[in-house]
């Protein structure tokens, strides 16, 4: 009898799923805008098959608005992006079941030299690909739900963080923010509670420009235990949101109608935008002490001085070989990055994600580098 | 309190329960009565606020629309050619696959086990070692299954293997336990007499058990494998490792990524916000994986409570009159 | 094996011995499967682990060094509060559950009329199948900022006790309002088995109670109660299972930091060792993972001597 009622589930269950299989085929939604753009882009031929890639989930809104414009272009071509953190995206590419990964970190010297026995050809390389400003992001009473901006140097922001700074009419804040009343508020810093290249590259901004009130090594992890973690951007968004006098940082895409700190640049403060946050990229050096071919790694410069530019920003890099064992591989991922880094790419990825367009020198650096891979 | 006792003073009076002493006893009853069902109505709150919760915000987004596509194609929080903002089919079927298979493997074994323990057992060595390690087995943490999964198929299938059976396996690592502790119950409290009356009709150990013992227990170990159902359909962690992230549908099992209900509704908890380009008009909703997170979870409580009803309905069919 | 074969079997004479005997070896396999997957997972958690004690030392404390920030170097230092984040938290959680679910246990066995109680234990059902993903959503987006004027009235009157002291932070992503979900998680669980067995006590024992001139509470402490004792153990085993393994409603809720206090009031003082797993696996390197499996590894092994010792307890009160 137990068995006939499993017999009997599993039938039901079975006619259940064929009910299901069928209606899986137009589960897919078409693109609103496939008819306006298609073969607009130059590439000769159309890329058909499936292939996927993993890793940082900041890329995340950036890619799924990506792939569907892809999808447009190469109708064929079923792309997957899994958002599995920077780390395992590396590890999975590392070991070739992916054909592309996304990170938020530059590769280091060992991972060059690992991606021999995965490439075809030579050692992978990573080319930036997504550029997005951090906000530093704030709740505050009487400020914040004004609209209004708290003016900060990069001094202030590391003593804020390091806890230093406990309250908001401290007057470190204060002097710099004539125009504003500030209340008597304690500060709640919050922070990044996962590992996280959000983090790291908010601590290096904040090493690199105030070094005498940031004591603590780089790293992706949060290093004091001050104010309160939360797990992803959006649980710092949220925290942020739940109480009076907080602070955090996080994409700038996902603050809303949070209060942004204007960040003390030069002489002015500058507020965020995508565009402030292309202008540090456009100024900063590249990375010379990457060694291996045709890589593209771009050290940020933090104590920029340019005029309207934001300092602080997350630079999302794709990492990919010469030369795949599978032709059709680099056929695909040559198209794929020639789209993501085209015009036409960053700006499906700035309006879906709010990201900042790569600067015209860079692209085409960049240009150079994804034409370097082999499609035969 | 003292007693007011004015009755005569009979020997046989020292022995009758003072009037204090039942009133006392009342009391008590009273307080333990009233506690419970402060206990009850305490346990309430939290609980109908989460259902609540999940009603009032899932409610918005929960249309045909959302149940018959994928996420697939969708761009921000641009409305999508059908009129909707994506869907949660894939999700849908990605969550039925995968509990389907961790069923199949685990709720056998379970049952198996669990006569094992009970008719053959005899309370040996052996059968003490395996109630324990049953019930360490139970302890498991579902992210510690997640991650034995993915390293075992990284061994089978190649590092960076990821589908949906994998996830099944890894489940089916947390249901068994709970398969075998409730059905272990339920054959234990099977009457003894019903057994040896069995016997001594001549039918085999077999047939008295599968006939007779887990005929009795069937409503029991019905409802104590909806616990393991319920268990892990809802497991997030182990399938984030295990099963992947896809926005298209995916029906086979055993190749390719599979999204599942929970997963769903953690990765769109996680944007948070969706971006709209600068020009939008009203139809591009910011706040759209919020809005798409809860009525993907009013989904899931949906299927579970589905689920549940397939199993009570099958329990009472089956059900053997017994005393109470 | 359809249906129609399983009627004609009923019908049929006995299958014999060979049937009698496939059944036996069947069950005995899976009895034995179960010690095979227990020792397969050990062991794969042991040789995922491995790095960790014969790979290259200054790599090990570099990378858990990495994690922590630069605060411990060592595989212990590190594991030391995690461990001791997740017991704090279970135990908390099992010590809210377990009096308020065998009060709605009784509730429903003993006390409701039988209508209200049948709807009831559906209602039980289904919240244990709640996903904690769920309840993850609910308790950080309702639960935390509903709960703050509680413990900040608690921290203000109850603070003088070392475990409330103040001042309590906001938003409360502390080990309290952690507690206080899993515990709601849980207490479906605990409820529902012990329901259960509540409703299995001997009718003969409840009635002799009663005739005895008991009262119901007195009747429920004499026959009811020893009569479920090992159920609602195992039961409370399996809530506490669940409560130091689970991930998504800690990793969405707490805010955690790597000491030993028992400030429950207070963020950012403890981690869970699955929340940590969970929020530091996405990015961590090889020699990273190890270090996760490893302390994977170890609440494996806590709960297989919690749960050990739940077990000798529960022989001790049945002996």
């Amino acid at each position: 009898m137990v068995k006939n009622l499993f017999v009997r589930r599993g039938i039901a269950a079975v006619s259940l799923l064929a009910m299901t299989a069928a209606l899986a085929a137009c589960g897919d939604n078409v693109s609103a805008d496939s008819s306006n753009n298609a073969s607009s882009n130059g590439s000769s031929e159309k890329i058909s098959g499936e292939f996927s890639g993993a890793g940082a989930s900041s890329q995340q809104a950036a890619v799924e608005a990506l792939i569907a414009g892809y999808k447009s272009l190469n109708p064929d071509a079923t792309v997957n992006y899994n958002p599995t953190g920077s780390g395992a995206g590396v590890s999975s590419f590392l070991t070739g079941a992916l054909a592309w990964a996304g990170s938020d970190a530059a590769l280091t010297a060992d991972q060059v030299e690992q991606s021999k026995s995965v490439c075809a050809k030579g050692t992978a390389f990573d080319v930036p690909v997504y550029v997005s400003p951090i906000a530093v992001a704030f709740n505050l009473k009487g400020v914040s739900d004004q609209g209004k901006h708290v003016n900060m140097d990069a001094s202030t922001i590391a003593k804020i963080f390091d806890g230093k700074i406990t309250t908001w009419n401290d007057q470190a804040i204060a002097s710099q923010n004539p125009d504003l009343k500030l209340p008597a508020t304690p500060i709640t810093v919050v922070h990044r509670s996962d590992k996280s290249g959000t983090t790291e590259n908010f601590l290096s901004y904040v090493k690199d420009a105030a070094p005498n009130d940031w004591q603590y090594d780089l790293s992706e992890n949060w290093p004091n235990s001050v104010g309160q973690g939360s797990k992803g951007t959006s649980g710092v968004i949220s925290t942020i949101k739940q109480a009076d006098g907080t602070i955090g940082y996080a994409d700038f895409s996902q603050v809303g109608d949070l209060g942004t700190v204007a960040v003390k640049v030069g002489d002015s403060y500058n507020e965020i935008s995508a565009e402030a946050g292309s202008k540090v990229v456009e100024a900063s050096p590249l990375d010379e002490s990457a060694k291996g071919e045709n890589r593209i790694v771009v050290k940020i410069d933090h104590n920029t001085t340019a005029a309207g530019a934001y300092p602080i920003v997350l630079v999302s890099y794709d990492i990919a070989c010469p030369a795949y064992k599978d032709a059709k591989t680099g056929q695909f991922v040559k198209s794929w990055l020639t789209y993501v880094t085209s015009e036409q790419g960053q700006k499906v990825a700035e309006d879906a994600a709010g990201s900042a367009p790569l600067p015209s020198k860079l692209a085409d650096k960049i240009a150079q580098s994804i034409n370097a891979i082999e499609t035969k | 309190m003292p007693a007011g006792n004015k009755g005569p003073a009979i020997d046989f009076d020292k022995f009758r329960p003072s009037r204090s002493f039942v009133a006392a006893r009342k009391r008590k009853d009273m307080a333990m009565r009233v506690l419970i069902v402060l206990a009850f109505v305490v346990a309430l709150v939290p609980l109908i606020s989460v259902l609540w919760t999940t009603i009032v915000n899932g409610v918005k987004r929960l249309n045909l629309n959302f149940l018959s596509y994928n996420m697939a194609g969708v761009v921000g929080g641009n409305q999508t050619s059908s009129g909707g903002y994506g869907g949660v089919l894939h999700a849908i079927i990605g969550t039925l696959e995968i509990t389907l298979g961790a069923m199949v493997i685990s709720i056998p074994i379970g049952i198996m086990c669990a006569v094992y323990l009970v008719e053959y057992a005899n309370r040996s060595k052996l059968s003490h070692t395996i109630t324990l390690l049953v019930d360490v087995m139970s302890g498991i943490p579902s992210i510690v299954a997640g991650l034995f999964a993915f390293s075992m198929f990284a061994l089978i299938g190649g590092p960076g293997t990821i589908n949906g059976f994998e996830g099944s396996v890894a489940l089916s690592l947390l249901m068994i336990p709970t398969v075998v502790k409730s059905s272990e119950e339920m054959l234990k409290i099977v009457p003894a007499d019903l057994r040896e009356a069995s016997y001594a009709l001549g039918v085999t150990k077999q047939r008295t058990i599968t006939k007779i013992v887990l005929r009795t227990a069937l409503p029991g170990i019905v409802s104590g494998s909806i616990l393991a159902i319920a268990r892990v359909i809802g497991e997030t962690a182990p399938l984030l490792m295990t099963a992947g992230y896809t926005a298209s549908t995916n029906v086979n099992l055993f190749s390719g990524q599979m999204t599942t209900l929970p997963v769903y509704v953690y990765q769109e908890y996680s944007k948070l916000n969706a971006n709209c380009p600068p020009h939008a008009d009203a139809t591009c909703v910011t706040t759209i994986p919020m809005e798409r997170a809860w009525a993907a979870a009013l989904v899931l409580i949906l299927v579970v409570l589905v689920l549940n009803l397939i199993g009570r309905l099958v329990a009472k069919v089956f059900a053997v009159k017994t005393e109470r | 094996m359809s249906s129609h074969s399983t009627t004609a079997a009923l019908t049929q004479p006995a299958g014999g011995k060979r049937a009698d005997k496939t059944f036996k070896a069947v069950a005995y396999a899976c009895g034995i499967l179960i010690l095979v997957v227990l020792a397969a997972v050990a062991l794969f958690l042991l040789f995922r682990a491995l790095p960790l004690i014969t790979g290259d030392q200054a790599a090990n404390s570099e990378t858990i060094s990495n994690f922590t920030g630069g605060k411990s170097t060592n595989f212990w230092q590190y594991v030391g509060p995690l461990l001791f984040g997740t017991v704090l938290v279970s135990a908390l959680a099992l010590i809210v559950a377990f009096f308020v679910s065998i009060g709605i246990a009784l509730f429903i066995s003993h006390y409701a009329p039988r209508k209200l109680a049948t709807a009831l234990s559906y209602v039980v059902d289904l919240l244990a199948a709640i996903p904690s993903v769920i309840y993850g959503l609910w308790g950080g987006l309702v639960l935390v900022p509903a709960i703050f004027p509680f413990w900040n009235w608690v921290a203000e009157y109850l603070g003088w006790i070392p475990i409330f002291a103040g001042p309590a932070s906001n938003p409360p992503r502390t080990v309290a309002t952690v507690a206080v979900v899993l515990a709601v998680m849980i207490l479906p669980i605990i409820t529902s088995m012990s329901r259960d067995i509540f409703q299995q006590t001997p009718r003969l024992q409840e009635e002799a109670a009663l005739a005895l001139g008991a009262t119901k509470w007195e009747m429920i402490k004499l026959a009811v109660l020893p009569f479920g004792k090992s159920g609602v153990v195992s039961a409370s085993m399996l809530g506490l299972g669940r409560a130091l393994g689970e991930t998504m409603a800690v990793l969405m809720i707490l805010s955690p930091g790597m000491t030993y206090s028992f400030k429950l009031l207070q963020a950012s003082q403890s981690q869970t060792i699955a929340a940590n797993i969970a929020a530091q696996y996405p990015e961590a390197n090889d020699l990273g993972v190890s270090v996760l499996i490893g302390t994977g590894l170890v609440l494996f092994v806590i709960t297989f001597v919690v749960n050990y010792i739940a077990r000798k307890i529960t022989e001790k009160a049945t002996a």
